[in-house]
């Protein structure tokens, strides 16, 4: 049986002048711009639309918890520098050092989720579920939304870290690419979130 | 990062420290964000400019980390079709409501 090779993913395409595997990525993100555009705009909707926002009085600030919402936005930034620093470690050939940092973006991760927890959970007490008002709707709406996000980039970063790294034996050039292409995934999470956090915490 | 430049790894390690320049720069408008949360503005203020600290922070992100700076045309081609949709579905319904003279 002939084995299928999607052409130029590591040498670019002289076409586009990059790898299709990082022209697809992006191609990606653009469809995920227009996802979380699509419930931006619910949100502003939303929010003109209504006499008062929060519907049920007072401000964002103090119905959410601004605290651990901002540990979760240093969380994140962080992991975002902990994973463009395993890419470089591929580029300079160390890969001792691509381990150390892509661990540390999937336990930043796994940080992200756990304080996201503790803030649903400390809703959920309250009896305040997205059937509650349109502002809870909305806010989970879009952070379950990122939440995904944040699981599907630790499933992509497990699979690097550990069976994908075979790649590195063979052809560590193409093993590259593919942490580089996750590092776009997993900037634009985090690129979301700087936008969610004061739209829906501080304003 | 140009994949046809041929790799330097001097030059490489500069961008090291351009990345921890970044993150510095993203936490400390973080924490200005915040800050800015505690004065009690006025609504289309605070909007406004919680929207442009968000805008630096994201720009620094694409910039730098997801190395815009150095992107092919082709990326900036997508981008740009991909923000005119963008803000023709968040601007659309804003304009419906403007007409009741409201807007956040």
């Amino acid at each position: 049986m002939s084995e299928t090779v999607i052409p130029y993913m590591v040498k670019p395409n002289p076409v586009t002048g990059i790898p299709n595997g990082k022209f697809a990525i992006w191609l990606f993100l653009a469809s995920e711009v227009m996802l979380f555009g699509a419930l931006f705009s619910s949100y502003v909707l939303l929010r003109t639309g209504a006499p008062h926002w929060p519907p049920e009085g007072g401000l964002s600030s103090e119905i959410l918890n601004v605290p651990l919402a901002t540990i979760n936005t240093m969380v994140l930034i962080t992991s975002s520098i902990t994973m463009v620093l395993s890419w470089a470690s591929c580029k300079l050939g160390d890969l001792r050092k691509f381990r150390m940092w892509m661990a540390s973006t999937i336990a930043l991760s796994f940080v992200f989720l756990v304080i996201k927890y503790f803030e649903y959970h400390h809703k959920f007490e309250l009896g305040h579920y997205p059937s509650h008002d349109n502002f809870y709707a909305i806010y989970f709406t879009l952070t379950g939304l990122h939440g995904i996000h944040i699981i599907g980039g630790i499933i992509v970063n497990t699979f690097l870290l550990t069976i994908g790294t075979r790649m590195w034996k063979t052809d560590p050039e193409h093993f590259t690419n593919r942490v580089e292409n996750a590092g776009l995934y997993w900037h634009f999470v985090d690129l979301v979130w700087i936008f969610l956090f004061p739209a829906l915490y501080l304003l | 990062m140009d994949a046809a430049a041929p790799f330097d790894p001097v030059e490489f390690k500069k961008h090291l420290r351009q990345y921890y320049a970044v993150f510095v720069a993203l936490a400390c408008l973080t924490a200005i964000t915040v800050g800015v949360s505690y004065l009690r503005l006025n609504r289309p203020l605070a909007i406004g400019v919680a929207l442009v600290i968000a805008s630096i922070k994201a720009s620094l992100v694409a910039a730098v980390f997801m190395h815009l700076i150095s992107e092919k045309k082709v990326i900036f081609a997508l981008l740009a079709l991909t923000v005119f949709f963008f803000l023709l579905v968040l601007l659309l319904p804003a304009m419906t409501t403007l007409e009741g003279g409201r807007i956040l």
